[in-house]
């Protein structure tokens, strides 16, 4: 029986619905430049090999890394709300962002160390998908940050206590940032 | 008898009548210009195409702005459950709306355009010559004026009464379009410039602001006729907002393709203009869904046919018609052929006609004292009016879309010298314009039977 109970709560969906609309929508904009991306560099399989051996690997992985322990955190501080630990929930979600702060940092490098090599959004088809579809993730990364910013300031007033579908949304958004950035990675980067 | 919850409401009839009458006007001339694409010289002295396709156009969009300040005049007030601000400022501005544009819709017709030109003073500030905005610059300036006192009036209104969700959406969306047409005063040398920022207004009118104006109007509607509560139906405003932004943003850029702009945009405006059904798909879905959980049964059946119509010919107009050419290898051959013009017509009368049309029906029988709805006779023939046009308009677009794939392939896919001539093409598609005429004429004929809708009375029972 409370088997058949948990079961039943797990399907719920956390967050609002509004949310996930929104999560949906954005996800088909980024599986559109990902698709697009794709068939580029099918058709242009010289050009890619050439434009991906002047990323920056390395800081590729640094960023895939601060963002999937950005997301712990955030799993984490929904745990700790679960359980009412206002003061787990605060520091769950100021380590979320600093290591958040970690990947706009590292990106913002990788950026200028390409723009000083002359390379930018026009230099080749390449870099153009490159640049359009990496700061696209950064401005979402960067509103990601703006929702836990004020997730955060709410929690220290302790104004999730009787409602959790808030912070249950603005937790989805943050792992949607970052589930998109382990497909962008091995897409873009890797493969 | 009086069946209006706030008096000030009333300020909407002369905006919607007004409206009405240059729709009628905007099909008249849709049609001497449907057939001036077959019979070249008809009306050609009197009315040349270039005038005609000017004030078909033009009608259409002051047609809408009188619909959509009609709806907000009668919308705010029970929104923010207050009187208007002023009846008097609203009933002089409409006063001052009308008169220009009537003076300007005279000038296109009784003048050569560049006589025009030279009475309204237009070497002092040029900003006429271009599609959609050729009014004379001294008109747009009332077109401002009237905008200002339109959104201080609505303000004050709001700020005084409740605040609600409808009302602040209706609003952006109304500031929106006022500061777009802005816009049109910038009028830079440079044609690649030009056409950049034009789109500004264009675009971002009718794939931006004004979706919130359709969303908030809908959403009104809603409440109205099922019922349903207000809080579910704010919710969906908000996603179709939300995601109407984002798509139709930076969607502009499938304008930007052949403009002289960096490649980027090809990108930009494919995958951002390929999401703007979405936000049309949810208004169906919505407008479906809260009528299917209506909790009471609405005597005006018209207006919510309306409801439900609007949002399915805008998803297939503005959503499907507008996906069809908007990703750039498709555009590359398809821009400012027929197929543009199968979407234009679709999308403005599935979004904008349809949606100022709903809420004509909802309102019309409150304002004339009439109450609820009208009688049943008179919804029957709005009905019949409602599926007439509706259905001609689906035959229009089908013509144009059948014309706009063979222009495509005659005179835009040829690489080499088998292309035809512009001129050529347009010969070869001459059953296709001709239909479109037919079909244009019992659009007619539906507008007709709407208007007669209006003059239709119960039978005196014996």
């Amino acid at each position: 029986m409370n088997n058949n109970n948990l079961l039943i709560n797990d399907k719920k969906l956390p967050g609002d619905l509004a949310m996930w609309f929104f999560i949906l929508a954005e996800l088909t904009v980024f599986a559109m430049f990902f698709i697009g991306f794709a068939i580029t560099e099918y058709l242009n399989q010289q050009l890619f090999i050439e434009g991906k051996a002047q990323l920056h690997t390395a800081s590729g992985v640094i960023n895939t890394i601060a963002l999937i322990t950005s997301s712990l955190f955030v799993a984490l501080s929904v745990n700790a709300l679960h359980q009412n630990k206002v003061k787990q929930i605060v520091w769950y979600l100021i380590f979320a962002l600093l290591f958040a702060f970690i990947y706009l940092f590292v990106k913002s490098w990788e950026y200028q160390s390409l723009f000083l090599q002359g390379i930018d959004i026009e230099t080749n088809t390449f870099f153009t998908l490159y640049f359009l579809i990496t700061a696209f993730h950064f401005l979402h990364v960067v509103l990601g940050m703006v929702i836990l910013i004020f997730m955060l300031l709410k929690a220290v007033k302790n104004a999730y206590k009787e409602n959790h579908s808030g912070f249950e949304s603005g937790a989805c958004y943050w792992h949607m940032v970052d589930m998109l950035w382990i497909i962008l990675f091995p897409l873009i980067y890797v493969i | 008898m009086n069946t209006l919850k706030y008096q000030s409401q009333a300020v909407a009839k002369p905006y919607f009548v007004f409206a009405l009458i240059l729709f009628v006007g905007q099909i008249l001339f849709g049609l001497i210009m449907g057939l001036q694409y077959v019979v070249g010289d008809f009306l050609a002295g009197a009315i040349p195409f270039n005038v005609a396709r000017m004030v078909h156009t033009n009608l259409l969009i002051v047609w809408l702005l009188f619909g959509f300040m009609g709806a907000a005049y009668y919308l705010v007030p029970e929104e923010a459950e207050t009187e208007l601000y002023s009846p008097k400022l609203a009933i002089i501005l409409f006063w001052v709306f009308a008169v220009a544009g009537v003076l300007t819709i005279l000038g296109y017709l009784l003048v050569p355009y560049s006589t025009l030109a030279d009475i309204t003073l237009n070497h002092l500030w040029p900003t006429m010559g271009r599609e959609f905005l050729e009014q004379p610059t001294i008109t747009k300036l009332g077109i401002v004026v009237v905008c200002l006192g339109f959104l201080f009036n609505l303000g004050m209104t709001i700020l005084k009464g409740r605040k609600t969700s409808v009302n602040m959406v209706l609003m952006t969306g109304l500031i929106g379009l006022a500061l777009m047409f802005l816009f049109s005063f910038y009028n830079p040398s440079n044609l690649a410039l030009d056409k950049y920022f034009w789109w500004f207004v264009v675009h971002l009118w009718v794939e931006g602001v004004w979706e919130l104006i359709m969303g908030a109007i809908l959403a009104f509607i809603l409440i109205k006729v099922t019922g349903v509560d207000r809080e579910v139906i704010e919710k969906w405003l908000y996603v179709i907002i939300a995601m109407a932004l984002i798509s139709g943003i930076l969607g502009t850029g499938h304008h930007f393709f052949w403009l002289a702009t960096p490649a980027y945009w090809q990108w930009i405006g494919s995958v951002f203009s390929a999401l703007e059904p979405l936000p049309f798909f949810a208004m169906v879905l919505f407008a479906f869904n809260m009528v299917n959980r209506r909790r009471r049964e609405h005597p005006n059946k018209a207006a919510t046919l309306w409801a439900l119509g609007t949002a399915v010919m805008a998803f297939l107009g503005a959503g499907v018609w507008g996906f069809l050419h908007t990703l750039s290898p498709v555009n590359f051959y398809t821009h400012g052929s027929q197929i543009t013009a199968a979407h234009g017509h679709m999308a403005f009368y599935g979004a904008y006609a349809m949606i100022v049309m709903t809420i004509i029906s909802y309102a019309m029988p409150k304002i004339r004292g009439i109450g609820e709805c009208n009688c049943n006779r008179a919804q029957v023939w709005e009905m019949w009016g409602f599926w007439l046009m509706t259905v001609a308009m689906v035959f229009i677009t089908l013509c144009l879309t059948g014309a706009g794939v063979l222009q495509v392939w005659l005179q835009r896919l040829p690489e080499t010298g088998e292309a035809l001539s512009f001129m050529v093409t347009q010969d070869k598609l001459s059953i296709f314009y001709w239909l479109r005429e037919v079909a244009g004429v019992v659009f007619l004929l539906g507008l007709i039977a709407y208007l007669t809708s209006f003059f239709i009375k119960e039978k005196a029972t014996a």
